[in-house]
């Protein structure tokens, strides 16, 4: 019965930008103060005060839409969004209605195997943030609601694509690469628990074939990717029910119940908004100069695909790993720092991938803070190369670089651990751990290959790591064929 | 002569001279305000303690030598101006307790120039009014004539220096909430040219149409009031960065040759005898100064009134959302939830002119009418400043009436709000273009009431209006004359 469906979906994303200030006023953005301590007579509201545009705001606007392909509008306007609430506090929100600062963008997603799919990006738009409301949460304040302005005019951007993704996965493929894009720009720290990467989604379905689009509803309320899957997979189901029965999908904003798995609607609790938009006249329209543009453009970092396709022309790596490394900014800026000091893409490629992404895992720490810088790392691999260890030792020079900080050389020589290539030395270990292993020598000769790796353990065992491994295979081979 | 008949001017030089002290000129307004107030109701808040410490502050500055523009001056500014600490209350019940946290810039400047604040003065609520009658705080009261209104909204402001209640004031010009008033009470009023003078700290009704000005003595006044606080502040993104000509300097010019402007559509058959006669001496005096007067025609002015009451009221209906009871003000909660706490702020905060703009600007703006009215309004705006900019083409300054009538009585338009909005048909055009225009006094009626003259410059063109309204008054005296109050 889906399938005789297809399903519209379009999103809008609210992108919390990261810049010192607010967009109107002088403010600090920072996250957790105190309430009501970040905050003066512009983003209070207060009768008398103005707005006055965040340069930089501007900036990182540009940057979002020069990454999406967008067209940036030389001149846009700030309109004014008239309604009431109490985290409003000028009964109004200072957005960008007709003329909005970028326009006519897309995003590629690659949601399967078939390739890269277009989403098209309608606008993106700066606005100022609301503030907060807070629930009493003792006895005398239960009937309470308490207003928090420290977010009031923090900058944001709308970022509302074209009605071109026809699944929940593809949703989520879009949102994934646009969040990539938005922290790798460093405009927003991509934070979902805390707010700073919003997204409603509106959702609509149409029997198949059918050119006009069905009724969407908006769905809001949905913090983490997960939700957004779910959220919308119910809604369609919803709707595809209600269409089937008959019925007819409402034009209306539904909240997604976490907890529950389902969309509500919120009929009743809002009335049809009419927000009066029109030029606001504290403003004067945003000019964006070709110039401007170009100082951005050059300025901005590497974006992920870019960086992507770099890493596999420029160090012959394979795309999955080029997108694992890409994948974090921070991780892929780790890789390159440690290449800036050793030459083999591939071997550095696995240690970040494997044993320091581990570390980081089991910590819970961001690779920043690693201990081992990359300096230190490449000190370690070159140690491997130069045979100097094995890669079993390096693992344990590793963890002790990690925890103590120390470089590869120090600890190698601290604890002994420079490998042993010398043949005659191993050979006489070999002949030692032959001499006291006569049984398994037998059944080796007698066709049970497995064995041979009992007598490898034993070697390593006897030169306590140390013995190069590839000259202990190919002695012990020997020794063994008689 | 009394120390408070001195003009801001003469004050500098004797305090300059050491003839007067700012402590005795504070201690005269005063003392002056104290007995003649509850016969003008020009003051809201006086600021006693606070003049008196500036006052002194003043003497110790200027005994050392280091005297500013304005130092020791006492002014009065309408209460539309936030003054840190001090009660601002726009002539609002909504205001009510509220105490800016923040000086407006002007109020700043003045304060760096060395002005002593006297207190915050009458007007009509939130700017919107053309008789000072829309107070929460009563009717001010025409000084020349106590049963007449002072003109609006700055009427306290023109009455206070008329009244000799202060050197000079500080208002705001939305629609002729300077020049209006000023030309009532028989004093002289500028309006700046929009984005002259910042509007921080100045709570807003119409923020495209808003501007600060003074209202003084004489033009001369008007011109040092005008130096204090004019200029680019970074607080206010529609203020220009442009530099600031000497006013004072610019008054000594001469006007023989000057071009000004007669716009057949301010002369028209029905203006009252009275205020055609005032006007057409003036003409005659500045030909005899030996300016050349050229026919013009602003053929969008009867458009004028109707577009602005769809501009100001839509941006003013928007600019006073804050005041919904949740910062600051007052807030009447009945406990009946959030809808019914703005329902019964507003309506018990706002009076009925106030309401009555607010539902006209929201109409304005709303779905499906947008179009036809906000937008078409703007359109038509650009057309009326187009007009006055071919006009400038041909002509220095441009000269009108101010007003249709001298002051009416109190009490007499109140029930006909669109005859109380007619009176400003000659200054509207000039606050839509955003250029500037000064009222000076040109005469008065039988009764005894002032007449004014205006006079519009191209936009920054203030020194060429200040210029010919210095040497008219050069000329003339009506500027001498002061109410018997």
């Amino acid at each position: 019965m889906l399938s005789k469906y297809e399903t519209v979906i379009g999103l809008e994303v609210h992108v919390q930008l990261t810049t010192a200030t607010k967009i109107f006023c002088g403010c600090a953005t920072r996250f957790g103060a105190d309430p009501n301590t970040q905050t003066c007579p512009v983003c209070l509201g207060l009768p008398g005060a103005l707005p006055v545009l965040n340069g930089r705001a501007v900036e990182f606007a540009i940057m979002a839409g020069l990454a999406t392909d967008c067209r940036i509008a030389p001149r846009s306007i700030f309109a004014r969004k008239n309604y009431f609430y109490p985290d409003l506090p000028k009964g109004y929100q200072i957005s960008q209605f007709e003329l909005p600062v970028c326009e006519h963008g897309s995003l590629d997603i690659f949601a399967d195997e078939s390739g890269p799919k277009k989403i098209g990006i309608t606008r993106i738009h700066m606005e100022e943030d609301a503030g907060k409301l807070l629930h009493g949460e003792t006895a005398e304040t239960a009937e309470a609601s308490f207003v928090d302005l420290n977010r009031a005019c923090t900058p944001l951007l709308e970022i509302v694509s074209e009605p071109d993704l026809r699944s929940a996965d593809e949703a989520v493929a879009y949102l994934k690469e646009l969040h990539q894009i938005v922290v790798y720009l460093g405009i927003c720290d991509g934070s979902m628990e805390q707010g700073s990467f919003r997204c409603d989604a509106n959702v609509s379905v149409r029997p198949r074939g059918q050119k006009e689009l069905g009724t969407r509803a908006e769905l809001k309320n949905i913090n983490s990717f997960r939700f957004v899957k779910q959220a919308i997979e119910y809604e369609v189901e919803r709707q595809v029910d209600l269409v089937e029965d008959g019925g007819k999908v409402i034009q209306e904003t539904r909240l997604f119940d976490a907890a529950a798995g389902v969309t509500r609607s919120m009929r009743g609790k809002e009335e049809a908004h009419d927000y009066r938009y029109f030029p606001d006249p504290d403003l004067v329209p945003l000019v964006i100069s070709a110039d401007w543009i170009e100082r951005v453009r050059t300025g901005m970092p590497e974006l992920p695909r870019e960086k992507v396709a770099r890493f596999v022309a420029d160090f012959d790596l394979a795309l999955y790993d080029a997108e694992v490394l890409a994948a974090s900014r921070a991780v892929a800026d780790y890789f390159e720092a440690c290449l800036g000091h050793y030459g083999n893409a591939k071997a550095c490629a696995n240690w970040v991938m494997g044993e320091v992404q581990r570390r980081l895992n089991e910590e819970g720490i961001a690779i920043n803070a690693a201990p081992v810088t990359p300096v230190l790392l490449a000190g370690l691999l070159a140690r491997i190369d130069d045979q100097t260890i094995s890669g079993k030792i390096a693992k344990t020079v590793f963890e002790e670089m990690w925890k103590t900080g120390s470089d590869a050389d120090a600890i190698i020589a601290a604890r002994g651990l420079k490998q042993v290539t010398d043949t005659g030395a191993i050979e006489q270990i070999i002949d030692e751990v032959l001499a006291a292993n006569p049984a398994q020598v037998e059944e080796y000769r007698s066709g049970k290959e497995k064995v041979f790796g009992f007598f490898v353990g034993q070697v390593m065992k006897a030169s306590r790591g140390k013995a190069n491994p590839a000259a202990v295979n190919e002695l012990l081979k020997k020794k063994l064929a008689g | 002569m009394e120390l408070i008949d001195l003009a801001i001017h003469e004050m500098k030089e004797k305090l300059a001279g050491r003839e007067i002290s700012a402590s005795e000129l504070t201690a005269a307004f005063l003392n002056r305000v104290a007995r003649t107030n509850d016969r003008v109701n020009a003051y809201v808040t006086v600021c006693a303690d606070e003049a008196g410490k500036a006052a002194t502050d003043a003497d110790r500055r200027i005994a050392a030598g280091g005297a500013g523009p304005l130092t020791g001056i006492p002014i009065a500014l309408k209460d539309i101006f936030c003054t840190r600490g001090i009660r601002t209350t726009c002539a609002s019940n909504i205001l009510d307790g509220f105490l800016p946290p923040y000086d407006a810039t002007t109020v700043r400047l003045l304060k760096e120039a060395g002005a002593v604040l006297l207190g915050k003065l009458n007007m009509d609520e939130f700017a919107m009014g053309s008789s000072n009658e829309n107070s929460a705080f009563g009717p001010v009261r025409n000084p020349w004539n106590p049963e007449r209104v002072s003109g609006g909204s700055s009427g306290g402001s023109a009455a206070c220096v008329a009244a000799r209640q202060a050197a000079g004031a500080l208002g705001t010009d939305t629609g002729g909430s300077i020049r209006q008033p000023a030309a009532f009470c028989g004093v002289v009023g500028l309006k700046p040219t929009y984005g002259r003078v910042s509007r921080y700290g100045v709570i807003a009704y119409a923020s495209s149409l808003d501007q600060v000005g003074p209202l003084g003595r004489d033009v001369e006044d008007c011109a040092l009031l005008l130096q204090a606080v004019a200029g680019h502040d970074p607080c206010d993104s529609t203020s220009i960065d442009t530099p600031v000509p000497d006013y004072r300097a610019a008054l000594d010019q001469k006007v023989r040759g000057l071009r000004i402007g007669l716009p057949e559509e301010y002369f028209i058959d029905g203006l009252d005898p009275e205020i055609r006669g005032a006007v057409d001496k003036a003409i005659e005096t500045f030909r005899a100064l030996g300016a050349e007067m050229v026919p013009i025609s602003l053929p969008h002015t009867s458009y004028a009134v109707a577009a602005y009451y769809l501009i100001a009221t839509a941006e003013a209906s928007s600019n006073l959302a804050r005041y919904d009871g949740v910062r600051y003000g007052n807030r009447i909660d009945q406990g009946a939830g959030l809808l019914d706490m703005y329902q019964q702020t507003r309506a018990a905060g706002f009076g009925a002119e106030v309401k009555r703009r607010i539902m006209l600007g929201t109409y304005a703006l709303s779905a499906g009418y947008y179009d036809a009215y906000y937008l078409k309004a703007q359109k038509v705006r650009t057309l009326v400043r187009q007009d006055f900019l071919n006009a400038f083409e041909k002509v220095d300054v441009i000269l009108t009436p101010v007003a249709p009538s001298a002051a009416f009585g109190l009490g007499e338009k109140l029930d006909d709000p669109l005859q109380m909005y007619l009176s400003d048909i000659f200054t509207i055009p000039i606050n839509l273009a955003g250029t500037c225009g000064l009222s000076v006094p040109c005469g008065f009626t039988g009764e005894g009431l002032p007449v004014g003259l205006q006079l519009v410059g191209r936009p920054f063109g203030e020194a060429d209006i200040l210029r010919a309204g210095h040497a008219f008054e050069q000329a003339t005296e009506w500027h001498k004359r002061k109410p018997e109050i």
